[in-house]
């Protein structure tokens, strides 16, 4: 029996009066590789941002690591789906990935050594170690998901959450990706949000549909049923394999 | 210029103006790099407006005006930080009725001040002819303050200017993080008080920063070169003032003004020249 990583139990939440998630139950266990779809607007971020315990529940319980959300967050590497970054701002590539080292360095100070080789490590693993004294504001939106998904690796987290990681990242790249995180999934359980429901039926083991309530199942009895009733359509989940 | 040289030479009021402007320069630069790419332009002109009340109270109660400065400067970047914290939707509103309420409360206090009332003007625009060898030693010491924490914090304020979120992800206590810069930009603007007044604080922390954007490409080199041109307007400001016999605070803003257009038009006609030559 595996450790259990996440254990969410009938959580509600709402922003204002609206409620976005409603009697949420879920339960992640260690080195799986967990796939969220659902349509726009149907709560996977809110979900993300509730296991980082950014946001609260207004019901339920949620444990992450056997700990409160906010707890946990250091074993914790997130790469968001939209940074709230202003593009004038003056940083580099290099000092943003070293961002994901901030709660392990020294609290006052400078980075150590360890902290930029790491940073550098990470850099190279997403392909944009050429770029890493470039100004983030500079770069495109697929430049810019690779180095925020650097910044996530470069602490070396037990469990990553992407949201949408490679929605702006071409082709290649995206593929390349997808292997890394299947590398990083020998040690580490990732939670990915996604649309590309060809690349869920591939690499995931676990696929979770959000609207609003949440139905979860292991990747075999995922059907293209399932997948209507969350999307309430049709969709095309299994792109991928009709292309082989 | 000359005739600026030697009265430099000669006149220690001359002597206590250059270096005073030179050593706000540094804190001026350091801050305002922050106050620019943080977006907290409106909150630091609450914070300067409001210390009038403090000076006001100060004066009043025969206290030095600029010790009052300093304490109530803390204790409004606290408030405010506080209320842009707590009431981020009204955060404007609040700010502002503090910013009007704090400088109504100064003027009070001045207009109650038995004597004749000659610092008004020179509190809210500035007399850096005026200022005493004491205040050296007063505006060294905030400046030392400022950079030392600067430097200890660097990592720290960087991410929470930069992205606030992943600041807390990583552990960081966002909210007393943001509070302690509030409290450098107070300290920062009670030496800029001496050098320009109230009403023209704000002018001198942003606009050598401002400028300094267009150039820097990190925030370290920015702070660096938002200094250097603060150190440049202040003196050239003075120079021009001398020879004019005009207000000093109100040149060193005009140099500081046109620096930042000029360069505005500079930057924007280089961008035009390369996508020019990239066609
Ligand atoms: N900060 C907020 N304040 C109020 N409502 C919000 C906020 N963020 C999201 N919502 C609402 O919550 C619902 C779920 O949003 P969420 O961002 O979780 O969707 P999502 O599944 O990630 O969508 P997408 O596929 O577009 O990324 C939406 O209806 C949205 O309007
Ligand atoms: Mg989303």
């Amino acid at each position: 029996m595996n450790k259990t990583v996440i254990e969410i139990r009938n959580v509600d939440f709402a922003y204002d009066d609206i409620l976005v998630l409603k009697d949420i139950t879920l339960t992640v266990e260690e080195g799986n590789f967990l796939g969220i779809v659902g349509p726009n607007g149907s709560g996977k971020t809110t979900l993300l941002k509730l296991i980082l315990g950014l946001i609260h529940p207004l019901r339920g319980s949620i444990r992450v690591f056997g700990q409160a959300p906010e707890r946990a967050r250091p074993s914790i590497g997130y790469v968001p789906q939209y940074a709230e970054i202003d593009s004038s701002f003056p940083i580099s590539v290099m000092d943003v990935v070293l961002m994901g080292r901030l709660g392990k360095a020294p609290l006052i100070g400078r980075y150590r050594k360890i902290d930029r080789e790491m940073a550098e490590e990470a850099l190279k693993e997403v392909e944009i170690y050429e770029i890493r004294d470039n100004r983030f504001g500079t770069l495109s939106g697929g430049q810019r998901q690779r180095v925020l998904m650097a910044r996530a690796l470069v602490g070396r987290p037990e469990m990553l959450l992407l949201d949408e990681p490679t929605a702006s990242i071409d082709g290649r790249v995206e593929q390349d990706i997808y292997e890394l995180l299947k590398r990083l999934n020998e040690k580490a359980t990732i939670i990915l949000v996604s649309h590309d429901l060809g690349f869920i039926s591939t690499y995931v083991n676990q696929v979770a549909c959000v609207n609003r309530s949440l139905v979860c199942n292991p990747i075999e009895h995922v059907t293209s049923d399932v997948i209507k009733a969350c999307y309430g359509g049709p969709v095309h989940m299994i792109k991928h394999k009709c292309e082989l | 210029m000359f005739e600026f040289i030697n009265v430099l030479q000669n006149q220690t009021f001359m002597q206590n103006a250059v270096i005073v402007g030179l050593l706000a320069s540094v804190a001026c630069g350091v801050m305002g790099t922050y106050v620019v790419t943080r977006r907290i332009v409106f909150i630091s002109g609450g914070i300067s407006h409001t210390v009038l009340g403090g000076m006001g109270a100060a004066y009043y109660y025969g206290f030095n005006p600029t010790h009052g400065a300093f304490v109530v400067a803390i204790i409004a970047a606290l408030l405010i930080g506080f209320v842009s914290l707590r009431y981020h939707q009204h955060e404007d509103t609040l700010i502002g009725a503090l910013w009007a309420v704090g400088m109504a409360v100064g003027i009070l206090f001045i207009y109650k001040t038995p004597g004749y009332n000659v610092d008004l003007m020179s509190y809210l625009f500035g007399n850096i002819l005026m200022v005493k060898r004491e205040s050296i030693l007063f505006v060294a010491c905030l400046d030392l303050v400022v950079i030392s924490l600067v430097i200890v914090f660097y990592k720290r304020f960087l991410a929470v200017c930069f992205d606030e979120e992943y600041s807390r992800l990583q552990g960081v206590s966002v909210e007393s993080t943001y509070l302690l810069l509030l409290c450098l930009v107070a300290v920062t603007v009670v030496m800029l008080i001496q050098v320009v007044g109230i009403i023209l604080v704000i002018a001198l922390l942003t606009l050598p920063a401002a400028t300094a954007r267009y150039f820097a490409p990190s925030l370290g080199k920015m702070m660096i070169l938002a200094s250097l041109f603060g150190a440049v307007f202040t003196t050239s400001g003075l120079v021009i003032s001398y020879k004019q016999d005009i207000p000093s605070g109100a040149t060193i803003i005009v140099v500081a003004g046109l620096a930042y257009i000029i360069a505005t038009v500079i930057k924007g006609l280089t961008s035009r020249f390369r996508s020019y030559n990239k066609k």
